[in-house]
């Protein structure tokens, strides 16, 4: 089993490997940094000194792969790629192109994210499977009909409808909760709670349906006709039984999640005035700072590797067959 | 009239023609017809069909553009026959609304601004007040005429309608009776009276009676708007004037675009690399499984985030090569498509690299294999007709979430071009007079409705077309 982890683990080091090259590709190559500059400083009136002293206050003005003016090792340390696009293996993001330290601003900014993601993950993924169950319990019947139907009614409404619509709700017609802001600790609960709300609705729909197709494919299997022939009630059969063997295609879906919960929803985040990674990153879209969505990027692709390799974990812990192989 | 063919324009109405060359050839072919024979007894999904099928028409009259003639106004000479407006059939067709153009807000069915402006008086004085607006209620003599004179045109309006389905339903009646009447099956006479009162009986396996009273709904709508919209403002204008119902009708092409272009960019992909990895196995597998695993491990919203900046930087420096903004927007557009497809490839793709593994263990793929036929032979002719029930599932599926997505793209400024109409666009600046009071409601509400009404009608057929095309699933409804 040790085998099979460590296969895991060296599997995703070409992989995230393929993603710095890829955005190295992107940003650099096919991006110059005169690109940059230019787009920073204006189009048209833009001199070849202002190009240049941009370039050079954020290293853009080393060659790219390849030094060939330095000495030794500093031929392919002294280059745009090792510093910029390497360093990123280390977590070292370096600085933003308006200055500041990205690393910092990240360990700062992941929490307000985590404190969005992950009580709308944990309570809408219990509500979810819950609401499934009961609907696979009522299979066949006029509930199972109409709960299908708000399922997809649910599904097709935008995203954004929700967040506005509970904006103006329970924010501004009930006032019940601030429309948007955020604090930390205890006095942050009034601001968390809409967009948890929200966040929790807004997946509801999708989620139940999706929960409901799997819960059905695993009670047409050969086990549940047994267990419902020795006796045992419709209940037991689908909490026991059904439940415990969906938990296989539930994980996969579930696990991989896990880690991207750190980099925050973009949308909710930047309705809610919330100053966690999602905003950081339309933040960053939008004042074009590539060296902070580059760090995204990295952090993004890294965060979703190790979901898949706890994904490849928890297989071995809950499925005894993968550990077989 | 001079056409002008924008680069989306020509790839949609391929798209079309591409899908009416697939209805004739599966209607000649058995096992193609049988999946959707299943989709047409579906009684939820033909109807979404039917609103889909409208959203469609819009979408295609709105893709043919053309430069009109210019008017020659006041014996000043234009400098050419035809004007650089690049104007759609659709435009042609909502002339009224498209240039009825108010100062700014107004509510639905108003006819006096939202908001109040200092007007002078005949007598020199001035007063703040709310002013009648230039377009809307302009032909009502009193103010207090205009409940009644709404009433009424709304009353047309359903005339129009009713006539208009009478003319749809006889339309439909007449060619049936032709299609039954000419192979001799039908119950002797045939006629449009006995079609009609055939299909309303509800027995036939065409669940005539649904469709027909969704077209009813249809009908009344649109002969409401044709009757009212010249006259008012139905749901209100906007910031600058413009009329809130020509603007989101305008972007149900931007969503269908959106919709459809992207699968046409995913589908070689998705299908070439999929079933090469699945037919080849051993290491075209291994490269081609790093190369989706390396490019889905990427958050998607960032990857387009990305590609959206490089275009940024692209158009700005290539600004002159633009014939108009139309043309930029258009390329825009398009680039978006581009690159949604190039992210979102990897899902399917997978999908078929699983179900192509399956099937080349299959006897018949063996055999092939033993007589010496070529791989691209075998890959053509018998692995891509067989996965081509999950092409066709994926396309339906992806549709929806396409179309929700442009609205989250477009929020962020990476998405449609600001100059073109799209309901991200028109939520995204709607979204900031929220707070005023009282509350301009009316831009929100229709962008939101009409996404609503599209993605849902396709994911209701998106469900049908599943249960059809899909046998394992069939399995678990029979339950």
């Amino acid at each position: 089993m040790t085998g099979y982890i460590l296969r895991r683990i060296l599997y995703a080091i070409p992989i995230l490997i393929g993603v710095n090259v890829l955005t190295f590709v992107l940003f650099f190559v096919v991006n110059t940094p005169d690109d940059m500059a230019r787009l920073h400083l204006g189009e048209r009136h833009v001199t070849e000194q202002a190009i240049n002293k941009w370039k050079s206050e954020r290293g853009y003005d080393k060659p790219l792969i390849w030094n060939a003016a330095a000495e030794g090792l500093d031929k392919a340390r002294e280059t745009i790629f090792f510093i910029n696009s390497a360093k990123l293996f280390l977590f070292e993001f370096g600085q933003s192109d308006s200055g500041r330290d990205i690393s910092y601003d990240i360990s700062q900014r992941m929490w307000p994210s985590l404190a969005i993601t992950l009580p709308v993950f944990v309570v809408g993924l219990l509500l979810t499977i819950t609401f499934a169950l009961i609907v696979a319990f009522f299979r066949g019947t006029y509930i199972d009909t109409w709960a299908i139907v708000m399922c997809v009614g649910m599904m097709s409404i935008s995203g954004l409808f929700y967040i506005i619509g509970g904006q103006y709700l329970i924010g501004k017609l009930l006032r019940l909760v601030p429309i948007s802001g955020f604090d930390s600790g205890l006095e942050g609960m009034k601001f968390i709670l809409l967009p948890v709300l929200v966040g929790i609705i807004g997946g509801l729909g999708g989620g139940v349906r999706w929960y409901r197709t799997i819960f059905l494919e695993e009670i047409n299997k050969d086990y549940v006709r047994t267990a419902r022939a020795k006796g045992l009630s419709e209940r037991a059969v689908l909490f026991v039984h059904v439940l415990r063997n969906a938990m296989i295609p539930i994980l996969t879906g579930v696990v991989v999640v896990l880690p991207t919960l750190f980099m925050g929803s973009l949308i909710t985040e930047a309705f809610f005035g919330i100053p966690g990674l999602g905003s950081y990153t339309i933040e960053a879209i939008q004042s074009q700072d590539f060296a902070i969505v580059r760090a995204m990027v990295f952090l993004g692709s890294f965060l979703y590797i190790i979901g898949l390799l706890l994904t490849d974990l928890s297989y071995t812990l809950v499925d005894p067959r993968v550990r077989l192989e | 009239m001079q056409l002008v063919l924008l680069t989306t324009d020509l790839l949609f109405l391929m798209l079309m023609t591409m899908a009416g060359v697939y209805v004739w050839y599966a209607h000649r072919h058995e096992h193609l017809c049988a999946p959707w024979r299943e989709v047409r007894r579906n009684k939820m999904g033909m109807s979404a069909a039917v609103v889909l099928a409208m959203f469609l028409l819009v979408g295609t009259l709105d893709s043919i553009h053309f430069h009109p003639k210019n008017r020659v106004t006041d014996g000043a000479t234009a400098n050419s026959e035809y004007s650089a407006e690049v104007l759609s059939v659709f435009d042609a067709l909502a002339t009224r609304m498209r240039t009825q153009v108010e100062k700014t807000y107004s509510a639905p069915f108003a006819i006096r601004a939202f908001s109040k402006e200092t007007i002078e008086l005949d007598n020199g004085k001035t007063t703040r007040d709310y002013p009648r607006l230039k377009y809307a209620g302009a032909h009502l003599e009193a103010v207090g005429d205009r409940h009644s004179d709404i009433a009424k045109k709304i009353l047309v309006g359903i005339g129009l309608g009713i006539l208009g389905w009478g003319a749809l339903v006889a339309a439909i009646s007449f060619g049936l009776s032709l299609a039954t009447g000419g192979d001799g099956s039908g119950d002797g006479s045939g006629g449009v009276g006995t079609t009609f009162s055939r299909m309303m009986s509800d027995n036939s396996d065409t669940p005539w009676r649904v469709i027909l009273s969704t077209l009813a709904i249809v009908a009344l709508l649109v002969g409401i708007v044709c009757s009212v919209s010249p006259y008012y403002h139905v749901l209100g204008t906007d910031k600058v004037g413009i009329d809130v119902l020509y603007q989101t009708l305008k972007s149900i092409r931007t969503g269908l675009i959106i919709g459809t272009l992207t699968t046409l960019v995913m589908l070689p992909f998705a299908l070439i690399f999929g079933i090469t990895a699945g037919y080849f196995k051993g290491w075209v597998d291994d490269v081609i499984q790093y190369l989706y695993t390396t490019l889905s491990s990427i958050p998607s919203i960032l990857l387009i985030a990305a590609a959206a900046l490089i275009l940024e930087v692209y158009m700005s420096r290539n600004a002159e090569s633009f014939s108009s903004l139309v043309a930029r927007a258009d390329l825009r557009l398009l680039a978006l498509c581009v690159i949604l497809g190039i992210t979102s490839w990897t899902g399917l793709c997978r999908l078929l690299r699983g179900e192509a593994l399956k099937l080349r263990e299959i006897a018949f793929v063996e055999s092939a294999r033993a007589f010496g036929v070529s791989h691209f032979s075998i890959i053509a002719r018998h692995m891509i007709p067989n996965v081509m029930h999950i092409v066709m599932i994926s396309i339906v599926l992806d549709f929806s979430g396409l179309v929700l997505a442009e609205a989250v793209l477009s929020y962020i400024n990476i998405g449609v071009d600001p100059t073109m109409e799209s309901w991200g666009n028109m939520i995204n600046s709607a979204r900031l007079e929220l707070a005023r009071e009282p509350m301009v409601w009316w831009s929100l509400l229709a962008a939101f409705i009409f996404m609503f009404v599209l993605v849902l009608a396709a994911n209701i057929f998106a469900d049908a077309v599943r249960d059809a095309f899909d046998p394992r699933l069939r399995v678990v409804h029979a339950h």
